[in-house]
């Protein structure tokens, strides 16, 4: 008690405090932005702020009152400091809205500096093809494309007189009698299948095939076809039927309504057409007096592919005892295909690159 | 085959069902239906007249008559009428006022030429009959009065056309057809063949078969005294014309009727110009024949010919000769109805692109016993039609054959079907299509018969009719039950396949590439793979470029376009430029696809091999030595802006580091890092052309295309290229990727300027650099290239960012300088490089 020094603490007197308390409140509310709320922060709660010396002041009051004037001043402080973090958040809003105002741009502006290609659809449809027996537990099989006569042909069960052996419908690669044309058909992919394969044999082979048609809106030269084949102990018609239906249903969707009826192909004994209802007119056409339709000829109907079992005779030709393994094989224009599911309405669309046919196919069909 | 319901049911008691009923049939048996024709259902009141007076108006351009004619009705109608072929007395068919003709075409009563016209005389066009106009239709006398027309002349006809296929030429009949048609809905059938010709002794004219393998069956009967005016009949002319073929004359009419109703060609000679022994036999080297179109044809030794004393008469089953063609004079007729070979009317057909209807039944197999039969009818038909008489004898040769037989468990066709077809069913429709069946087993006939042969309990041994010459294998049995079973009664399993391997790498591959160039920005195409000696004009190619070796079509398309591509360029750039017509300036394009590259030693002929067992492995790479190499490539082309301009500011223009850049997006997808190298190499540009390796096999090339090239083509400017082997990339695929070691310790980097000759190669800089840095170097990346006065004239300056990292520590300051110094002194050495400010 002998060192206390019993000195007046202005700073300290209540009224004081309350000024203090006050003029920072006022200043606090009066900081129209961040910077000016900084510099609120640094006259009212830095260190050299009146409320700061103050609070030093404390240590000079008697023990007895030291305790109610840091409540004192204490209580200032905190007001103080929740003003200004109260005003920091306001103010921070307020400026982050303003900003990010002024950063707005147009959104729907367009931007296609580097436009995306497209795969052709044609290639695309083959990959779905393909896939789509992948799951069935196929495999893809391929062949060249420059093929033997006796691939093409014989093998086949296409006999030397047959006139799709003319030059009206195959091309003939150096003479007619070199034994090469160009593949009129995927089905030679069925013969090396058969050759290079162990038994059984279940493969698709998408693939480019070759006749001597001039383009026009339904025919061209060269096209694609998708050869099925499937060889093996027990196979039956139903299992062909089964397996074509199955393939209609992925490529058409659940509804589409197919027709199985005879038809010949020398590879194939018994052979059948597998047809598609027309998707234009839905069979409509067929009923007279109702409008033709150009589609299916108002014939109802559209060939979609041809397929049969696996002539035994092709069989013989490849190695394999049609007595103890039978198969089935068919064979869809992917063209045909690409029109029945895409109402793709002319052939030469497909070949002459314009990038506007194949653009909006994308990555897949 | 066009097939009038009228004629059909002649044969067959049918049903009260629509033609699109029939048809429907029809097509589940296998005979599809093209089109359905209905003739005459809109025909109302049209009626026999007589013509009672007929008056010449006088004063008009053309002769106008104005007719009374009586229609059965309380007063003659009177009529004007242009055609003046026909008399008072005449009975002709008359539209009533009100009626209306083919084609909905309505007729009134109406004043013309100054008089009034109560309706019209008809002639057949406007009968809907054919062509014939040239004067109005007049009638048998004694036709009723007032008869309905329609009802009369039978104009009401729908007429079913059939796609036959070709193995099944009985169909190419109204026999055939009514076959099907009976067994379909089950009603009885009646043989129109079913004509019973009197029991001959004697030939009727001297003939002889000289070759066996050309002709079988050679029969021939005479008419005399036939009248050759005598005109054909409306019914014969109107079912021929309804069956699509135009009517002649009487005696061609019939000989083409008893074709279409039984399905056997026949000819018919002119018998006073036949000398001597009619002989069939093949062609003499040099003979030729002038046939009925008065093409002189030079005939083939394979040629299958009716000779006679004077020589070539006829080209078999195809087409007759002009010399003994029955004229409008003849009265002696010899028809002849034979059985040829079906090998050799088609190949002669071919030879001649000569294709008739007697050629395509012949090809496609004609009954072996029609022509004992059809030639009693035609000659029965001729002589009631045209008078005259059947003289006495038939010629008949014969070769005998055996009737195949064929021998099969009766479950076979339900083993083939999938389903159970009991023994009666199989027999039943067995016998329905014609064939004799009986219990029991026979031996196979020939080789391929024992291959093919089928075993099991309850044989049945089964003889296919005669008019079904297609019948030779035990699934051609088997076909025949199912069909008429039904294919749409077939149930529909999915066989369990063993587990796939799915798509193999290259497979793979192939899709990794499109997708990953679509979506670098180029859209794919697929061009034809022709072209011509001008493209690889066009692509500058030196004379002795392999490219210019191609594969040469027999037969191209186009003459311009005869050789297989052996590039995949010529076909992207013209569709390229043909998007640039067409408004597209800026494009981008890619195809993938096979090119045909011939080995120069290959043999001329891929052999031909045998059917009746598995080619040795010899005989097959025999046929692969023939083939040429048929490698898969990918290429890009591309033209105007890679990036676009736009409201972001300008774009850029496509250039040969896009090509190249594809290339490598083509590499990276086979994870294959290109090695590139400055080339000449044409159609390139000789400064931008960049050779590709993988390793140190060449792969492709990329760059900016030739300017030459580019104008050849009309090109745009800059356009530029890359074409790339994807087969061979698919040869060096480096398997699975191996997980790299992911380091946590920081990165050192460290930049680099050289200064290099202008003519150093990046690549050969940077590949030193890379090596001389060693493993502590984990990226490193070209910055800036600087030329000017700064660095030198004929100097460049290559600036690199070095990120070094070790996968074990920090690297120190010492450890990354000393790496630094060491990738730049590899540089000094290989490439001259020197560090920029030292």
């Amino acid at each position: 008690m002998s060192n206390y020094d019993p000195v007046e603490v202005t700073p300290l007197h209540a009224d004081e405090v309350a000024r203090m308390q006050a003029d920072a409140l006022d200043a606090i509310k009066a900081a129209r932005d961040l910077d000016e709320l900084k510099q609120v922060r640094l006259a009212h709660a830095g260190d050299r702020s009146p409320i700061a010396l103050a609070n030093r002041e404390i240590g000079a009051l008697p023990p007895a009152a030291r305790a109610e004037a840091g409540k004192r001043v204490g209580g200032a402080r905190k007001a103080i400091a929740d003003a200004l973090a109260e005003r920091q958040v306001q103010l921070e809003a307020e400026r982050d809205e303003r900003v990010l105002v002024e950063e707005t741009v147009d959104v729907t502006l367009p931007w296609d500096r580097v436009p995306r290609g497209a795969r052709h659809p044609l290639t695309t449809l083959q990959e779905r093809i393909a896939d789509a027996f992948v799951a069935m537990g196929y495999e893809v099989a391929e062949g060249p494309e420059l093929e033997g006569e006796w691939f093409n042909f014989d093998a086949l069960n296409i006999s030397p007189d047959h006139p799709a052996r003319s030059d009206h419908d195959t091309f003939f690669v150096e003479s007619v009698d070199s034994g090469k044309v160009l593949r009129t058909q995927t089905s030679p992919v069925q013969i090396r299948a058969l050759l290079g394969r162990e038994l059984p044999v279940y493969v698709i082979s998408p693939g480019k095939v070759f006749r001597t048609d001039e383009l026009d809106a339904t025919h061209t030269p060269v096209f694609h076809q998708v050869e099925g084949l499937a060889i093996d102990e027990g196979l039956t018609m139903a299992h062909l039927k089964g397996t074509l239906d199955r393939f209609a249903e992925v490529m058409f969707g659940e509804g589409i309504t197919t027709r199985f009826r005879p038809n010949y192909f020398p590879f194939t004994e018994p052979s059948a057409e597998m047809d598609l209802k027309c998707f234009v007119c839905r069979g409509a056409s067929v009923v007279p007096g109702n409008p033709p339709c150009r589609t299916c000829k108002s014939e109802g109907w559209i060939e979609w592919g041809g397929c049969g079992m696996v002539n035994p005779r092709v069989l013989i030709a490849c190695g394999v005892d049609p007595a103890r393994y039978s198969g089935f094989a068919f064979g869809m224009g992917i063209e045909r295909t690409l029109m029945f599911r895409h109402n793709a309405e002319d052939m030469r669309d497909m070949v002459e690159g314009d990038v506007r046919f194949t653009l909006p196919f994308g990555m897949e069909v | 085959m066009k097939v009038p319901l009228s004629w059909l049911r002649e044969y067959v008691d049918l049903p009260a069902v629509t033609a699109h009923e029939i048809a429907d049939k029809l097509t589940a048996a296998g005979l599809k239906l093209e089109a359905v024709t209905s003739y005459g259902h809109d025909v109302k009141n049209v009626v026999v007249g007589e013509v009672l007076s007929i008056e010449e108006l006088e004063g008009f351009k053309k002769p106008i008559r104005h007719c009374q004619v009586e229609v059965g009705e309380a007063a003659p109608r009177q009529i004007v009428c242009g055609a003046t072929n026909f008399v008072a007395g005449d009975r002709v068919p008359v539209v009533l006022p009100g009626g209306v003709l083919p084609g909905g075409f309505e007729v009134g009563a109406r004043k013309t030429y100054g008089r009034m016209s109560e309706g019209m005389i008809c002639s057949e066009r406007e009968l809907g009959l054919g062509d014939d106009h040239s004067g109005i239709m007049v009638l048998p006398e004694g036709t009723p009065i007032g008869a309905d027309v329609v009802e009369l002349l039978g104009l009401r006809e729908d007429v079913i056309e059939l796609e036959i296929t070709p193995d099944i030429g009985y169909a190419l009949s109204i026999r055939g057809v009514a076959r099907e048609v009976a067994t379909a809905f089950e009603v009885p059938f009646r043989d129109p063949a079913d004509v019973s010709p009197p029991a001959e002794s004697q030939p009727s004219h001297p003939a002889s078969i000289a070759d066996p393998t050309a002709c079988d069956r050679f029969v021939l009967r005479s008419i005399s005294g036939f009248d050759p005016h005598a005109p054909s009949p409306f019914w014969l002319r109107a079912r021929l014309t309804r069956a699509g073929m135009r009517p002649v004359s009487l005696a061609v009419d019939v000989t083409n009727y008893v074709m279409l109703e039984l399905g056997q060609p026949l000819h018919a000679f002119d018998a006073t110009k036949l000398t001597g022994e009619i002989v069939v036999r093949r062609a003499q080297p040099g003979e030729t024949l002038e046939t009925l179109d008065h093409v002189v044809r030079s005939l083939n030794p394979e040629d299958v010919l009716i000779t006679d004393g004077s020589g070539a008469i006829s080209m078999a089953g195809t087409m007759g000769g002009l010399h003994t063609e029955i004229s409008d004079d003849s009265t002696e007729i010899v028809i002849e109805a034979a059985h040829f070979s079906a090998s050799g009317i088609a190949r002669m057909s071919r030879r001649h692109n000569l294709v008739s209807e007697a050629s395509k039944r012949f090809e496609r197999g004609v009954d072996r016993e029609l022509p004992l039969y059809a030639s009693w009818r035609a000659v029965r038909l001729l002589t009631e039609l045209g008078g005259g008489t059947v003289q006495p004898g038939v010629t008949h040769v014969d070769v005998p054959a055996e009737p195949v037989r064929i021998s099969i468990p009766s479950d076979h066709p339900g083993k083939v079907a999938g389903t159970h077809y009991d023994r009666e069913t199989v027999v039943r429709r067995l016998e329905q299509v014609g064939c004799t069946v009986e219990s029991g087993a026979v031996a196979p006939a020939d080789e391929m018969a024992v291959l093919l042969a089928v075993t099991g309990d309850d044989m049945l041994t089964v003889t296919p009719p005669s008019w079904r010459p297609d019948l030779t294998d035990p699934n051609d049995l088997a076909e025949e039950v199912i069909r008429l079973e039904g294919y749409e009664n077939l149930p529909s399993t999915l066989p369990a396949a063993p587990a796939g391997a799915g798509l193999t790498e290259g497979q793979r591959l192939r899709r990794r590439v499109g997708r990953a160039l679509a979506g670098a920005g180029y859209v794919e195409v697929l061009a034809y793979p022709f072209v011509g000696e001008r493209d690889f004009d066009n692509l500058q190619l030196p004379a002795d470029d392999a490219r210019r070796r191609a594969v040469r079509l027999a037969n191209p398309l186009s003459e311009d376009e005869p050789l297989m591509r052996t590039t995949l360029l010529p076909g992207l750039l013209k569709i390229l430029v043909r998007n640039v017509g067409r408004g597209f300036g800026d494009v981008a394009l890619f195809e993938t696809g096979l090119v045909y590259r011939p080995a120069p030693d290959a043999p001329a002929q891929a052999p031909v091999l045998g059917v009746d067992r598995r080619p040795t492995a010899e005989e097959l790479a025999s046929i692969e030595a023939a083939l040429p190499d048929q490698p898969r490539r990918v290429a890009v082309v591309l033209a105007g802006e890679f990036e676009r301009s736009g409201w972001w500011g300008k774009g850029r223009p496509a250039t040969w580091a896009d090509a190249v850049e594809a290339a490598r997006t083509v590499a990276r997808e086979a994870g294959v890092e290109l090695t590139v190298r400055a080339d000449r190499h044409e159609p390139w540009h000789p400064g931008r052309c960049a050779a590709l390796y993988a390793g140190d096999t060449l792969v492709g090339h990329a760059g900016e295309l030739h300017p030459r090239v580019i104008e050849a083509y009309g090109l745009p400017p800059r356009t530029c290229a890359m074409e790339l082997e994807l087969t061979r990339l698919e040869a060096v695929l480096p398997g699975p990727a191996q997980t790299p070691p992911v380091s946590a310790y920081p990165v050192a980097t460290q930049d680099v300027a050289l200064i290099v000759g202008a003519d150093v190669p990046v690549a050969e800089v940077e590949a030193a650099l890379r090596e001389g840095a060693g493993e502590l170097l984990e990226s490193l990346r070209l910055f800036d290239v600087y030329t000017g006065a700064q660095v030198g004239e004929g100097n460049k300056s290559l600036a690199y960012t070095l990120r070094f990292r070790a996968p074990d520590r920090t690297l120190t300051v010492e450890e990354t300088t000393a790496a630094r110094e060491a990738a730049v002194a590899l540089a000094a050495e290989r490439t001259g490089a020197q560090l920029r400010g030292a």
